[in-house]
């Protein structure tokens, strides 16, 4: 299916234009999620996205699923809910790094610790958008923000090791420069039993790119293309060579660990059973 | 067939929790409302349903919205403080029409205050704790049967306005013991249905109403695919912008409930026929109303309670004509006064109104309520 | 005509004239992506691929 298709298939009619800003990455990663589901041939009426607030969090709204766009930081435990409720779904939860990781960072501990059964696309874009450019915990160390005029004193999150401690059992990342690869980590992680966390870096040139004078759209795509390293050459490379860089691939995967919704089905029969 | 069993209040919610059909409960423990996720943590596996302890009193309100909408009833229970937390998703709930019940067995507050005594002082947080213009229904038992009955209409009326029903229960009746009447089988109990949608999935506007305002909610995953928002919609479910959209969903909101106050608002009116003074009081308040009311009669004074068992939306009508008919109301509270506003708004002077407010842990006793209702009536 | 350009989608961020390898595009003075020499396409899909917007797609 050519990509005009996928977008006529999957968009809801009538919903483009989006809201999203010239150059902004949001649409990258969106379109890359429906070339996910695409690929895996999924039903329309099986697949649910869920999202919290902010400028990522627009992008259920575009989708023909199922599409909650729930509160600030809570699309987590509303997804909790839909796939627990009913685990023949396909859950996807699209979240931004203010909503993931501050509002909503305890959701996202505790979704990864119980290995639910969904995958959580992050667009990370560095900062708060659509309220015109604060810092979020994932605002590089030292970056301007309208929050902070002075550069932020405050350490970022490495969400991929947050998730990976937290219990996620699917850890990715990508960029919107490397959109097959991200089509590719984001239908991996539909297809992984258990909780996957993709991380899609993503460009915000109005809010975080002219505040840190990082040039224009295309140049803050060329950056992703000059300093995220795929991750058999990042394992490679001496603590010195990878300063500045950052791994993108497939970070983590293991099987092993015991998907909630499948382990709540076995505690019924357990409980139904009479055994306690 | 049906048995009888001695049942805490809290007992009692989970036994019409279960009877209703509940199949999701998400929950974070709070005193004095525990004993509710305990229970059910136990109960719901039992009938193929599911019980999940979030990660705090907004996670557990975020997955009852979520099971809701794949068409499960849900249930969540707290108190004062998860109460307060819980407010945020209430309003979505209101704004997106998501059908839940929440049990709020009320303490002491504000804060931790003092969270084994009972109280009624979330009587304003239940009607208006959310942000925003909303509309929702808070009912209160008084008794343990109450408290079952209560929550099967607590089902009825959710899944048939579309709108958040609030349990509000308080410490006495949540941990009180009383005998209760159940059915052997909760089969035969009627089911509360959700209105579901008779176009094609093509013609589907997720939030287009009939005359009775409420629209249509196919569960997740049946093909109707549609779009759920905390942002102002208008018909078709997606974000509009503009300030008639505002106004057309508040004016949907409210007349769905408020055109059928008939249907929603319960009092229970009790030695009322003749009656000159009366008592308003609700809840654990209203067990020493009765008590009262009966010494008064006695001593020969024609007093009666009103008990409000739906406490949102208010009593108006009811209320008017008490005034209407008495010579004076005596408003009994566990809180430091609040629902005596409302009363004496809808009495509009017409008669006296006075508050006997109770707010030191412990309930009143009757002896007490009927020196204080002598006292305001002047007997 | 190999490349469709949808105008209405398009915000004009020239991410697509600046991955062209061959400057077959160009953002006008109305801030829309325009084919400014088509005759040189490729159709090798890195406007496609990299738009934020779905506005342009290679017709193979």
């Amino acid at each position: 299916m050519s990509m005009e298709q996928l977008i006529d298939k999957y968009f809801r009619p009538g919903r483009l234009p989006h809201i999203w800003c010239p150059g902004c990455g949001n649409g990258i990663v969106t379109g890359a999620i429906v070339k996910a589901i695409d690929k895996l041939a999924l039903e329309k009426d099986s697949v649910a996205v869920i999202s919290g607030i902010g400028c990522s969090s627009r992008a259920s709204g575009y989708l023909d699923f199922n599409t909650v766009h729930s509160a600030h930081g809570r699309a987590l435990p509303v997804a909790t809910g839909v796939k627990l409720a009913d685990p023949s779904l396909n859950v996807v939860v699209v979240t931004g790094d203010g909503d993931a990781t501050a509002i909503g960072g305890n959701h996202l501990i505790h979704a990864a610790r119980r290995n639910i059964d969904m995958t959580v696309v992050l667009y990370n874009n560095s900062i708060y958008g659509m309220t015109g450019g604060q810092y979020s915990p994932m605002t590089p160390y030292g970056s301007k923000a309208t929050t902070a005029p002075y550069a932020t004193i405050e350490h970022d999150f490495d969400i991929a090791e947050l998730a990976k401690a937290a219990g996620a059992t699917f850890v990715a990342r990508a960029t919107t420069f490397h959109t097959q690869l991200l089509v590719d980590l984001i239908a991996k992680g539909i297809q992984h039993k258990g909780f996957s966390i993709i991380e899609a870096v993503s460009a915000c040139p109005i809010s975080f790119g002219r505040q840190n004078k990082l040039g224009g759209p295309a140049d803050m795509m060329k950056w992703q293309r000059d300093h995220a390293v795929m991750l058999p050459a990042w394992n490679k490379l001496t603590e010195e060579q990878r300063s500045g860089k950052f791994p993108i691939g497939l970070l983590y995967e293991v099987t092993d660990r015991k998907e909630y919704t499948e382990a709540y089905d076995e505690l019924i029969a357990r409980a139904q059973g009479g055994n306690k | 067939m049906s048995k009888i069993l001695l049942l805490q209040g809290n007992q009692a919610v989970v036994e019409g929790a279960i009877a209703a059909g509940v199949k999701f409960f998400g929950g974070y423990p709070i005193t004095p409302s525990t004993e509710i996720a305990e229970s059910l943590a136990e109960r719901l596996p039992l009938v193929g349903g599911k019980f999940i302890q979030m990660e705090d009193e907004i996670a557990s309100m975020g997955a009852i919205i979520g099971a809701s909408l794949t068409g499960k009833k849900v249930m969540t229970a707290t108190s004062g403080p998860g109460f307060s937390l819980k407010q945020e998703l209430i309003g979505y709930a209101c704004a997106a029409e998501i059908p839940l019940v929440i049990v709020n067995v009320q303490r002491v507050g504000p804060s931790t205050g003092q969270p084994t005594s009972p109280s009624q002082g979330d009587i304003m947080q239940a009607r208006w704790g959310t942000h925003g213009d909303h509309w929702l229904i808070a009912i209160t038992p008084a008794s343990v049967p109450e408290c079952f009955e209560l929550t099967l209409r607590a089902y009825a009326l959710s899944e048939k306005y579309r709108v958040p029903v609030i349990l509000l229960m308080d410490e006495v009746i949540g941990h009180m013991r009383e005998k209760i009447e159940l059915p052997d089988n909760y089969d035969e109990i009627p089911q509360a249905e959700r209105k579901q949608p008779d176009c094609a999935p093509a013609d589907f506007k997720a939030y287009a109403a009939d005359e009775s305002l409420v629209p249509p909610m196919p569960p997740f995953g049946n093909g109707y695919r549609w779009h759920v928002t905390g942002l102002v919609h208008d018909e078709t479910g997606f974000p509009k912008g503009a300030g008639s959209a505002t106004k057309a969903a508040a004016d949907r909101q409210y007349h769905k409930l408020y055109d059928h106050l008939d249907d929603i608002v319960q009092v229970e009116n009790y030695c009322m026929e003749d009656a000159e003074y009366a008592i308003v009081a609700f809840g654990g308040a209203a067990r020493t109303a009765y008590e009262a009311v009966d010494m008064a009669r006695k001593e020969g004074i024609k007093a009666g309670l009103l008990r409000p068992i739906t406490i949102w939306p208010f009593a108006e009508n009811e209320i008017q004509k008490l005034a209407g008919k008495v010579k004076g109301i005596l408003v009994h509270e566990l809180n430091r006064g609040q629902y005596v506003y409302e009363v004496e708004r809808a009495a509009a002077g017409k008669v006296p109104v006075y508050s006997y407010a109770k707010y030191d842990n412990e309930p009143a006793t009757p002896a007490q309520l009927l020196a204080e209702f002598k006292k305001a009536m002047a007997l | 005509m190999s490349l469709k350009i949808i105008t209405n989608r398009c915000k004009g961020c020239g991410i697509c004239a600046a991955f062209c390898p061959k400057q077959v595009l160009a953002v006008n003075e109305v801030e829309k992506i325009e084919a400014v020499a088509e005759e040189n396409c490729i159709k090798c899909g890195q406007c496609e691929m990299r738009c934020p917007d779905y506005a342009i797609f290679v017709e193979k």
